[in-house]
């Protein structure tokens, strides 16, 4: 599936990944392939941007957002994020 | 003659020495455009983003979605948000904006005005000196934005905004900037900021099955919030590339004046210079001619 993380500033992160995990507001969950369509809203946590299922690509520490999920596109909106290593 | 001679040529020293600036001017206002341009188109996705998730919650949602940042009340207290920049010459650009600023006022809260409730929040520093000096009600908190123009800073501003409307401390707020069109022209607007208009609901946006966590209500109201605070952060970042558009413009006109007169003073200052020699000339040669008589 296609991922893309934006910010006001710059767009983050934009690419093919196996999955992904986030702080939702009701509690962490992951999105993975063909995932049923879904927006949410984030709270403050860490974005994990999954390779497979044991490796992580890269980490965003989040204030708080928005995802979307749709036709397998995954678009997180966040107002500001910090990549973490 | 000699003492004209002299004049002219330190009047095209001088005129020479501010074409340098002018053009050195205008290669900095360049590359800060460019830079400003960028600003812009990064967040555009996000922004477009924003507007869409809205749109789709909107639409597949029955019923109205009411909120409080859409709360209209009878008009009392006015807040203006005016985007100036913080340095001058730049055309126009700045005049503009305030003159602008100052006919909204006389013409749709000249009664408010008249009680004192029109409060206008500078952003950058020469729309404050302005309306500070002629008797506005002005706060300065924002007006050094531009000092280090992130979206952390103006996301403050537009908070604070929304924080003072909720509070009922203004009725209706306005953003009072210059749209960015291209290095020439700047289009002068005054945008509603709150309350925000009614969500319509468009026949475009997608219809699915969507999950929606929390429930719609929450998330439009969530989301609100965002999508002011990314367009007053469009808002300054317009502003910011009119300002160096603006300036950029300004500068070439100058150097091209600049040439102008320098062509013009060259002119007279051959003129002056033959008119020396032949006079020079005229002297010797009656001189020669009394001592042979």
């Amino acid at each position: 599936m296609n991922l893309e993380i934006l910010t006001p500033e710059k767009k983050l992160y934009s690419g093919e990944v196996y999955g992904v995990q986030m702080p939702g507001i009701s509690g962490s969950f992951e999105v993975l392939d063909k995932h049923a369509p879904l927006v949410s809203a984030l709270k403050a946590g860490r974005v994990k941007v999954l390779k497979d299922k044991q490796s992580h690509l890269a980490n965003f520490d989040i204030q708080g957002g928005f995802v979307e999920v749709l036709n397998n596109k995954v678009t997180v909106l966040v107002e500001g994020a910090e990549p973490v290593e | 003659m000699a003492g004209q001679l002299k004049e002219v040529r330190n009047r095209i020293k001088s005129v020479q020495s501010t074409q340098q600036i002018t053009k050195a001017m205008k290669m900095v206002s360049a590359a800060k455009l460019r830079r400003a341009q960028d600003a812009i188109v990064q967040m555009r996705p996000y922004a477009k983003k924003l507007q869409e998730m809205l749109s789709n919650i909107v639409s597949n949602s029955e019923g109205e979605t009411g909120m409080a940042l859409a709360a209209e009340r009878p008009v009392e207290k006015v807040l203006l948000i005016v985007i100036t920049s913080d340095r001058g010459l730049a055309g126009a650009f700045n005049t503009n904006l305030i003159k602008l600023a100052k006919a909204t006022i006389a013409e749709r809260y000249a009664e408010q005005h008249k009680k004192g409730n029109v409060t206008i929040w500078s952003i950058g520093k020469k729309g404050y000196e302005h309306f500070s000096k002629n008797g506005y009600k002005t706060d300065a908190s924002y007006k050094d934005i531009f000092l280090s123009l992130t979206f952390g800073n103006v996301q403050q501003a537009s908070q604070a905004a929304m924080k003072a409307f909720e509070d009922k401390q203004f009725d209706v707020i306005e953003i009072v900037y210059s749209q960015f069109k291209n290095a020439a022209t700047q289009r002068f607007e005054v945008e509603r900021f709150l309350p925000i208009p009614k969500v319509e609901k468009k026949a475009g946006a997608v219809k699915a099955d969507f999950i929606f966590d929390p429930n719609r209500e929450q998330l439009v109201a969530e989301l609100m919030p965002k999508i002011l605070n990314t367009q007053l952060y469009k808002a300054v970042l317009d502003s910011n590339a009119s300002e160096h558009g603006a300036r950029m413009t300004a500068m070439d006109k100058a150097s091209e004046n600049a040439n102008e007169m320098l062509r013009s003073l060259k002119i007279s200052y051959n003129r002056a210079r033959q008119a020396a020699i032949t006079t020079e000339l005229t002297e010797i040669v009656s001189g020669a001619a009394a001592l042979q008589g």
